[in-house]
């Protein structure tokens, strides 16, 4: 007996009582008795060795636990994907902010006066501090020419289509890092004895790259490490890779001391050591025919990976494998590197590699328009993929995705002939200039390429001896809604009520590893495997007789009850298989490089305003297509936050560097928006389904991220007539391309005299 | 150790806290927030920034909202303090609360706390506000997660309905 | 949070009186704390030089509005919100409860004061442009006794005032002459909210038969004190609104700046907005604007 009002429906969140009371539990509400509090000294130069280590006399040692690179029982390094990134520099130091020492006391106020009184003293060596100075190998710094990982993404014969091509159009695009700042700061408590070995509890994204990361730095098995996951207040990726770093410090402190370690970074810190997203250069070559078909291109993506490898291959990968976005090329060299700079490590932030590239494709297309005089809507037309076209990576799109009608709702949502005939009308008049900009794009949803097979997930579902059902994963809830659509997705599943299904928190000794938190693949991928351990419960009872086909909720539970008490402990497993038409060959960077695409077409409105060049977006349209909404409210709010993010990667957030070194570290000086700034998002779905999403699903995490940026310049670049082609695009960066005082009137000057044609005459009277 | 600074003498602090009167004896430059959270376990409230920007730090104080992590303990002295624990024990914001869940106005939560605050004493002064004077009177609580939208939607639903409580 | 507690001491006499006697009895030991939304910012970051301080939070006598028949006088320890809340000061004063509502979120609205803002001597502070234009004079009360000086001269540095180390502002004064002007205050900031200024203008003006009779700018995040645009307010008395007095008002207000470049913005970007302000104000009051915007 199926209950339909469960998967589709925008049931009570069960994370949300404890949110809306203050009874949330994070990682600095929690105290273990006896415990310390744990800070880190951090480099103050870019690059050099340490000479010597002083401790100021005004501090009394004695009463503090010190930890250096000696103290470590393992391997001094935080594993990921290379081991290249220490724990603890021990003598040399690669970037700004880099950990050395950690210390641990029992008051909390005293930390940081005794992290002022340490004094180190380097010998400094040349460093670097962008793409370009790392392009030059002036300074080699990683490896032996900076470059962390390289992609070949090549299809056709590219080097054949100049000479047909009736134009050719270059382009170079950058965007820059940006914060993901969540509000709740990283934090880590951590935990040590002898016979249970190292605890953690934290604001965290992917428990089990804690626990490979603290086997391999303590030297201890797999048993004998446990990850807990607190509830996180916001990730956005910004909590994937480095709460292992933070979890090592704890650890290494609570190790040496006995004692149980809380390490909770405040504000300032979290910025400035914490991970970014990566800065990105894209160049851009298209040959393209009369009509505006895109013949071929060649697509350089650069991202700078900062001074250890971490996760930078990966979003590489991403990046590179979404630059050729939602069109047809049917032909494309795409060329990508990742290369080492000076700079705290950049990270994992929500799409990964694709904003980045995307930004420049979308901006390239405007510019493509421009150059072969049609509108920047027929050049996408010309060029959209189609059912059964291949994408750069000659993955075949199957579903019936039709881009042209995307586009068209979208244009008819955001009125977008209208505006722009109406802005183009106004902007002759004085006052601020109006634009309207698109972009059209997708995200590639679960782990790349052979990722998801490497990663094996595996899932659980288990029934308790009350009768009830209890999901096992390792995903994450941090605002995102995974405990929610994942008991939706087991309640619809097995016909019960979504409240008889609980989730367990994250939790090593519970817990399989269901693969990480990250990549949109939570609902899609994990969600299958769920529902798949979920059918497995399901037949195990009906295989022993105790339920029929169809049944109740109670007599549901009163079978699982009874299962239990004869056999114990009844849990279902699902491991991950990679479906048979999701083929990818990691060696020529080919094939099917996702198992499903969401699709998108963004419309952002804007006005420049005439007298301090700020832009602000009026209307925001997005419009996605998403296999199938689980959670309406879940699914708008993960839009609408991602959108406002992706403005203010457009348009407010710039983090300003100094020798490495974020100088604008406090939420005063790195703006994001507030709630007076933004006026209108809406947003709308559409569902296509997915065979390999559970329920139909698609992830649809990151998507949002990747368009607002492009559609929003773009709408800039309409306002304005003016290109402008990097991101974060400021006032400051508007009023500088308008040229001088005069260049910069016209723009904005009207024929009016001061006074105003219709007020001469009431002036003239008075 | 030389030249360490002297260390000056804890105070009374007696206020009252979520309608009990409280007492203790604290460093007259403790923030308030380290107070709530540290002395009185009363972790709700949150610090996102510790410079008064977030906003997730909100509490009331003599009814007004203020900043906590910017308010030291000596000038809460006599004060009548509200936190989220105490807007959640006496009912007086279920309304706005449920209408955070219904709308989706929480999705981390760790915002909430201080928001829910701010929505509070926005309707106290302001019952039937306008969608800018909700954007405004919310503009000193940042969010990275919602963008916004669902909790404007969120407290507008609570004034058309007149129901904070 | 940077800071130990145990290392600092904060009291709170309760009176102005006994205040006064703490600060006279050993000057520029004690730093007064009204609010805090300044001092306890450096304070968390580790940043606060002082160890001593004296809370004049809500002292009485410091903290109300006096209607006079030719001024008002607003308590040093008045907040924005007060402000805010004050219908003289909506009516004859609208540049001062703009600028307030433009400080922070509310909750920093309902702690920060005026007195605060004044003595904390950022020329970034958004309500300093409207004391200037209103010229407004300070009340700083000590142990001595009262005196009165004007706002314009009170800011001699960076961050550096003519209060005496024994001193407070007991209050604001302002008279009431400016409801026949036009008013009008801009803030551009990074955001529409909670944004410290990358510039700010606060204006006055009156004119009669387009023909500019008085005229009054002021403006922060200009140079190194709230700044004054006398030289531009001289090129502009008297003569007609057109577009080439706009031109020479942007010249004129480009030449009196000294903007830098600082992690806010950029020199040559507050150069050229101070011009399109100035304009602005210009054109608006050539229009026959409203009273105040």
């Amino acid at each position: 007996m199926k209950n339909s009002n469960i998967v589709g429906a925008s049931v009570p969140r069960l994370e949300g009582r404890d949110k809306i009371s203050g009874q949330a539990r994070y990682v600095d509400d929690m105290k273990l008795p006896e415990m310390l509090y744990g800070a880190t000294v951090r480099s103050r130069i870019a690059r050099g060795t340490v000479r010597e280590i002083n401790f100021g006399s005004e501090i009394n040692w004695e009463e503090f636990v010190i930890v250096g690179p000696a103290d470590i029982p393992g391997r001094n390094c935080i594993a990921l994907i290379d081991d290249d990134q220490p724990c603890l520099a021990d003598g040399v130091v690669n970037h700004p902010e880099e950990p050395l020492l950690l210390l641990a006391h029992p008051d909390r106020h005293l930390l940081a006066k005794a992290v002022e009184a340490i004094t180190v003293e380097y010998d400094s060596l040349p460093a670097i501090f962008n793409i370009q100075e790392s392009e030059t190998l002036a300074q080699v710094i990683w490896g032996v020419d900076n470059t962390f990982k390289t992609y070949l993404i090549e299809k056709g014969d590219v080097d054949a289509v100049w000479e047909r091509a009736d134009y050719v159009v270059e382009g170079e695009y950058t965007t820059g890092a940006q914060e993901q700042l969540y509000i709740e700061n990283n934090g880590m408590v951590a935990q040590f004895d002898a016979e249970k070995g190292v605890t953690v509890w934290g604001s965290l994204q992917c428990p089990y790259y804690i626990h490979k990361a603290l086997m391999k730095l303590c030297g201890l098995p797999a048993d004998k490490v446990r990850v807990v996951q607190m509830e996180t207040g916001g990730a956005f990726g910004g909590k994937e890779e480095y709460p292992s770093m933070i979890a090592a410090h704890a650890a290494l402190l609570a190790i040496k001391s006995g004692k149980p370690v809380k390490i909770i970074y405040d504000r300032m810190e979290d910025m400035t050591a914490t991970t970014k997203r990566h800065p990105s250069r894209t160049r851009h070559r298209t040959a393209v025919s009369r009509s505006g078909k895109i013949l071929g291109g060649e697509i350089e993506f650069t991202i700078d990976g900062g001074a250890y490898k971490t996760l930078s291959p990966v979003v590489l990968s991403r990046g590179a494998i979404h630059a050729g976005g939602a069109y047809y090329w049917p032909n494309v060299r795409i060329r990508a590197k990742a290369v080492a700079t000076n700079m705290p490590p950049h990270g994992a932030f929500r799409g990964f590699g694709a904003p980045q590239s995307l930004f420049a494709l979308e901006r390239h297309m405007d510019r493509i328009a421009e150059a072969v005089g049609i509108s920047a809507l027929e050049i996408r037309r010309q060029n959209f993929l189609k059912t059964g076209q291949t994408t750069t990576t000659e993955q075949v799109v199957h579903e019936e995705i039709d881009l042209d009608k995307l586009l068209d709702r979208a244009l008819k949502l955001s009125d977008y002939h209208a505006k722009k005939e109406k802005f183009a009308a106004d902007n002759q008049q004085n006052g601020g200039k109006k634009g309207i900009g698109i972009a059209a794009f997708l995200h590639g949803a679960g782990f790349t390429g052979s990722g998801e097979r490497f990663l094996g997930s595996e899932v659980g579902v288990e029934v308790r001896a009350d009768g009830g059902v209890r999901v096992l994963v390792s995903s994450t809830e941090f605002g995102q809604g995974t405990k929610t659509v994942l008991c939706q997705i087991v309640a619809e599943t097995l016909g019960l009520r979504y409240e008889d299904v609980e989730i367990a928190q994250p939790d090593t000794q519970e817990v399989p590893n269901s693969g990480p938190t990250v990549a949109s693949r939570t609902v899609m991928v994990v969600g299958k495997l769920v529902q798949s351990a979920a059918i497995g419960i399901r037949e195990t009872l009906k295989a022993s007789g105790k339920i029929g086909d169809s049944y109740s909720a109670e007599e549901f539970r009163a079978a699982c009850q009874a299962y239990v008490e004869k056999n114990g402990t009844f849990r279902s497993i699902a491991k991950y298989e990679q479906p048979e038409d999701v083929i990818w060959d990691e060696e020529k960077y080919r094939g099917s490089a996702y198992a499903a695409f969401a699709w998108a077409v963004y419309v952002a409105e804007v006005t420049v305003d005439p007298v301090t060049y700020s832009a602000s977006v009026d209307d925001f349209v997005a419009l996605q297509e998403v296999g199938k909404v689980l959670h309406p409210t879940l699914a708008k709010g993960q839009i609408i936050g991602g959108v406002v993010q992706g403005i203010g990667f457009a348009l407010y957030e710039k983090v300003i560097w100094e020798n490495g070194r974020m100088q604008n570290g406090q939420m005063t000086n790195y703006i994001i928006p507030t709630s007076a700034d933004l006026r209108s998002i809406r947003v709308h779905f559409e569902e296509l389904g997915n065979v390999h999403g559970a329920y139909g699903a698609k992830g649809i995490g990151e998507l949002p991220m990747d368009g607002p940026a492009p559609a929003v310049v773009n709408a800039i670049a309409d306002a304005l007539g003016i290109p402008f082609d990097s991101v974060p695009l400021l006032p400051e960066d508007i009023f500088d391309a308008l040229g001088d005082g005069t260049a910069r009137e016209d723009v904005f000057s009207s024929p009016r005299e001061p006074g105003g044609r219709e007020n001469d005459d009431r002036i003239a009277a008075a | 150790m030389t030249g360490s600074p002297q260390r000056s003498a804890e105070c009374e602090i007696s206020f009252n806290v979520n309608g009990h009167a409280t007492s203790l004896q604290i460093h007259a430059m403790e923030r308030l927030l380290d107070v709530l959270r540290h002395e009185l376990g009363l972790t709700g409230t949150k610090e996102g920034c510790g410079e008064g920007e977030c906003g997730s730090c909100s509490v009331l104080m003599d009814g007004l909202l203020v900043n906590s992590c910017l308010i030291p303990a000596l000038q809460a002295n006599g004060a009548s303090i509200v936190t989220i624990e105490g807007l959640t024990a006496d009912s007086s914001a279920k309304g706005l609360q449920q209408a955070f869940l219904k709308c989706g106005a929480a999705q981390c939560g760790i915002c909430t706390p201080g928001m829910i605050l701010a929505a509070f004493h926005l309707l106290s002064k302001k019952p039937q506000p306008s969608v800018d004077e909700i954007r405004e009177g919310l503009a000193g609580n940042l969010c990275r997660c919602t963008g916004y939208m669902q909790i404007v939607e969120a407290v507008a639903e609570v004034a058309r309905s007149g129901a904070a409580r | 949070m940077r800071a130990q507690p145990a290392e600092y001491e904060l009291v709170a006499p309760g009176s102005l009186p006994a205040v006064l006697a703490l600060l006279a009895a050993a000057p520029g030991r004690w730093l007064p704390i009204a609010g805090g939304t300044d001092v306890m910012v450096q304070y968390s970051a580790g940043k606060l030089p002082a160890r001593k301080l004296v809370s004049i939070w809500n002292l009485p006598e410091l903290r109300r509005i006096e209607n006079l028949a030719d001024e008002i006088q607003i308590g040093a320890g008045c907040t924005y919100t007060d402000l805010r809340e004050c219908e003289v000061i909506n009516r004859e004063f609208g540049l001062l409860s703009a600028a307030a509502g433009w400080t922070g979120g509310i909750a920093n609205q309902n702690r920060g004061t005026i007195g605060g803002n004044i003595v904390n001597g950022s020329p970034a502070a958004d309500s300093l442009p409207a004391l200037l234009v209103y010229e407004a004079e300070l009340l700083l009360v000590s142990v001595k006794g009262e005196r009165r000086v004007h706002y314009s001269s009170f800011h001699t540095d960076y961050r550096k005032t003519q209060l005496a180390p024994d001193e407070l502002i007991r209050a604001i004064c302002v008279k009431k002459r400016f409801s026949e002007y036009y008013a009008h205050a801009r803030k551009v900031g990074a955001r529409n909210a909670q944004a410290i200024s990358k510039i700010c203008l606060a204006a006055l003006g009156r004119i009669a038969k387009g023909v500019v009779e008085d005229i009054r700018l002021a403006m922060g995040s200009v140079a190194t004190v709230p700044l004054r645009l006398c030289e531009t307010e001289s090129v502009l008395k008297g003569k007609r609104i057109d577009r080439a007095l706009l031109r020479l008002a942007r010249a004129a207000a480009a030449a009196e700046i000294r903007p830098i470049d600082d992690i806010r913005s950029t020199a040559r970007y507050r150069a050229g907005v101070t011009g399109n302000l100035v304009a602005e104000f210009l054109e608006r009051l050539s229009a026959g604007g409203t009273k105040s915007e």
